[in-house]
């Protein structure tokens, strides 16, 4: 058997086992969390280190807890991107967290590619918790759990991820990891905010909702960024919301049970409507924020026992 | 001066079409006599070559040395360590250091210092704007008279269709062409590879690569129009080269050069994120590399340069996109090329023709042939002798080479400016 992998920073190359791995161990500390326990000895004596080049509280948050529940000596950094430019580089950061003997590190970064290069000169296991515009691994793996607990598999679900597909990592590690586990995955959204031969990763393209959405089992809506109306990618919120925008009535085209995400902060009113994202019968989006602590709880457990034991120190 | 004698030679000069076993005289610096079989002359040194190519030292039209102004990746002095080893012994050089070329003063400055390091002329570029910042044109004139062998921007493109017009037509006047980066700046800004899909795999901004082809045509109109000389520096698409084909077949001043990586390496080495191999332009796909390598015998390309852009550790180690573009690009110009003759696409003299002749005529340098009185820049080197590319082991200062690990057959044995050797 293949040497566990060191570090996660990419749903791209992955196989279905250590997904499958990865989700079944999440469930079961799905369980552990609603049963109110915690399994503290498990990463007793570890040191986790969140670095977070880019703002976000929620996934921050929720590698924090992740880590407490486990046991690990939990140390939040936020860089601002701008002071790293200035001055110290990323490299200088790794040789810093090398000094202080982190064992796992979670990095947020706005550079495609980010995580990969702190890999290389790290001793720690490195946690990709989204570079760029390229992948968001714990994302990925957290929404394929709220699937299939929704809906009891992946393989042959029909799946439209819709919105800004070419900003976001979140639809490229969901595109990795849904194919992989056998789902037919389709990008819906305006050809600007189409990345180039994305076909090429196994999805179908659509520009139009109502097609996109035809039959889906799963729509998973993207956040679209006020720059990119600045950008001029798209004219405004109000012809966006008009035609990319999910409310009742474009829902109303995917499957009868279809499930609706959102990776969060949502645009109300621009991506998604209030009464398509509140309606509990078909939004699981709340129910992601729980699998988000479960997935990584199992992530980080799974990199920690690949990495050799405590340091005899 | 002892005489110089090389013998047992493979004397190739592709200006003449000589191809043959012989030997070489140096005498005073410059070629006195070649041919089949030479008599000794008293005293003189011999060098056995012992069947290894003996040919014109290289010609490069196309590189940036760090000097003035980026000494921590590049000085002249490195790079003419780099660029001995690498057989060349004249470089044109780019404009666009700091301060930029645009100044008489400046391009006198330049020649004096390659004539100081004694193995290398430096030829500089005029820029074709103040400062490169393409605003107002530079002084070609007086630029042209102080020895500016042709008017480029260096990395910045010439943008405004305006601008470019204005630069062919001015520079016309004085018969120096213009040598253009072509990539339309608006759909290149902020952009770090191809567009395509492993750009979108990596989540990488990219450029399409028609933004190539779009600034060819602009600039091939301009030309047209004007009558001025474009020439258009490390093409690498195949749509921007079909239209200098068809444009050098309606008889049009348009030229061009391209670079090793752009026929040696695709948009795959850019693997996950290695910045060694992000360069401008952008690596392509590999139906465009194979335009590129099939360009270079058909003769639509009518130079290889090395499009050295030394880069220190500080502008590599970055994440992808803020990675300063460039590779170095002196010591693997020749193997690089001779992995083409290697493979049965291109012709060893054609080969030696690009790095040597045809560079040398395009901008009408005084070198780059085996002459009888001409000074002896030669090039010896060993078409089969195989060695590895090590990042870090480089001559020179500059270790950024996009062929970090690559095994070549052709290694420089010995390089001589005006008789006296100067590598080997």
């Amino acid at each position: 058997m293949a040497d566990p992998p060191r570090h996660l920073l990419a749903i791209e190359g992955l196989q279905p086992p250590p997904i499958t791995a990865l989700l079944d161990l999440a469930e079961s500390y799905v369980l552990l969390n609603r049963s109110g326990q915690t399994a503290r000895d498990l990463l007793r004596g570890r040191t986790l280190i969140n670095l977070f080049f880019e703002d976000s509280t929620r996934t921050r948050t929720s590698f924090e807890l992740a880590g407490k529940r486990l046991g690990a000596d939990v140390i939040n950094m936020a860089v601002a991107s701008s002071s790293v430019n200035k001055g110290e580089t990323l490299l200088d950061t790794a040789a810093t967290l090398n000094a202080m003997h982190c064992d796992l590190l979670v990095v947020r970064h706005n550079q495609s590619g980010a995580p990969n290069l702190l890999a290389q000169k790290v001793d720690a296991a490195v946690i990709n918790a989204g570079d760029g515009t390229h992948e968001h691994p714990t994302q990925a793996l957290l929404d394929a759990l709220t699937i299939r607990r929704r809906t009891g598999r992946i393989a042959g679900l029909v799946v439209a991820i819709c919105g800004d597909i070419v900003h976001s990592r979140v639809a490229r590690s969901n595109i990795h990891l849904l194919t992989t586990l056998g789902a037919r995955v389709r990008v819906v959204g305006p050809p600007t905010l189409i990345p180039a031969a994305i076909e090429r990763l196994g999805v179908a393209v659509f520009h139009d909702m109502a097609e996109g959405l035809a039959g889906a089992d799963v729509v998973m809506m993207l956040r679209l960024q006020r720059e990119r109306m600045i950008g001029g990618l798209v004219p405004s919120a109000r012809e966006y919301f008009r035609f990319w925008g999910l409310d009742a009535a474009k829902l109303a085209k995917a499957a009868p049970a279809a499930i609706v995400m959102h990776p969060g902060p949502m645009n109300r009113g621009i991506e998604i409507d209030s009464l398509v994202a509140d309606d509990p019968a078909r939004s699981v989006i709340r129910e992601q924020v729980e699998m988000g602590v479960a997935v990584r709880m199992a992530v980080l457990d799974t990199l920690a026992r690949a990495r050799p034991k405590l340091r005899n120190d | 001066m002892t005489d110089l004698l090389f013998t047992r030679v493979r004397l190739l000069d592709p200006a003449s079409g000589l191809d043959r076993p012989g030997a070489l005289l140096v005498r005073d610096g410059a070629i006195l006599d070649f041919g089949a079989a030479l008599g000794q002359p008293e005293g003189a040194e011999v060098i056995d070559g012992a069947g290894a190519v003996l040919c014109p030292g290289l010609v490069d039209l196309r590189a940036a040395l760090g000097e003035p102004g980026f000494e921590y990746r590049e000085t002249i002095g490195s790079a003419a360590l780099a660029a001995a080893a690498g057989g060349i012994t004249t470089i044109a050089v780019l404009p666009d250091s700091r301060p930029a070329i645009d100044d008489p003063a400046l391009v006198q400055f330049l020649r004096a210092r390659g004539d100081a390091t004694g193995s290398l002329t430096l030829l500089p570029y005029g820029a074709v704007t103040r400062g490169c910042r393409g605003e107002e044109l530079a002084e070609f004139g007086l630029l042209r008279e102080a020895g500016a062998i042709a008017f480029s921007d260096g990395a910045r493109t010439i943008g405004p269709a305006s601008l470019m017009r204005r630069a062919l037509s001015y520079a016309h006047g004085f018969g120096a062409r213009i040598v253009q980066h072509p990539e339309e700046p608006s759909l290149a800004a902020g952009a770090a590879a191809t567009e395509g899909e492993l750009a979108t795999r990596l989540g990488l901004p990219g450029i399409p690569a028609c933004a190539e082809a779009i600034m060819v045509v602009r600039d091939i109109h301009l030309a047209e129009l004007t009558g001025g000389m474009v020439h258009f520096s490390r093409l690498s698409t195949a749509a921007a080269l079909d239209l200098v084909r068809a444009a050098k077949s309606r008889g049009l001043p348009v030229t061009c050069d391209t670079a090793p990586p752009y026929f040696a390496l695709n948009e795959m080495a850019i693997g996950e994120f290695r910045s060694y191999a992000k360069l401008s332009p952008p690596l392509r796909a590999e139906a465009d590399r194979a335009a590129v390598a099939a360009a270079l015998a058909d003769g639509t390309i009518d130079a290889v340069v090395s499009d050295h852009q030394p880069r220190d550790a500080d502008d590599k180690r970055l994440p992808f996109a803020e990675a300063a573009p460039g590779g170095a690009g002196l010591a693997t110009l020749l193997a690089v090329t001779l992995a083409e003759v290697h493979g049965g696409r291109l012709s060893l003299t054609r080969a030696v023709e690009l790095l040597t002749a045809a560079p040398a005529a395009l901008f009408g340098i005084a070198a780059g042939r085996l002459q009888k009185g001409a000074p002896a820049d030669l090039c010896l080197f060993h078409l089969d002798r195989a060695w590895r590319v090590v990042a870090g082991e480089l001559p020179g200062k500059a270790q950024n080479t996009p062929f970090d690990g690559r095994a070549l057959e052709g290694r420089v044995i010995g390089t001589w400016k005006a008789g006296r050797r100067v590598f080997g």
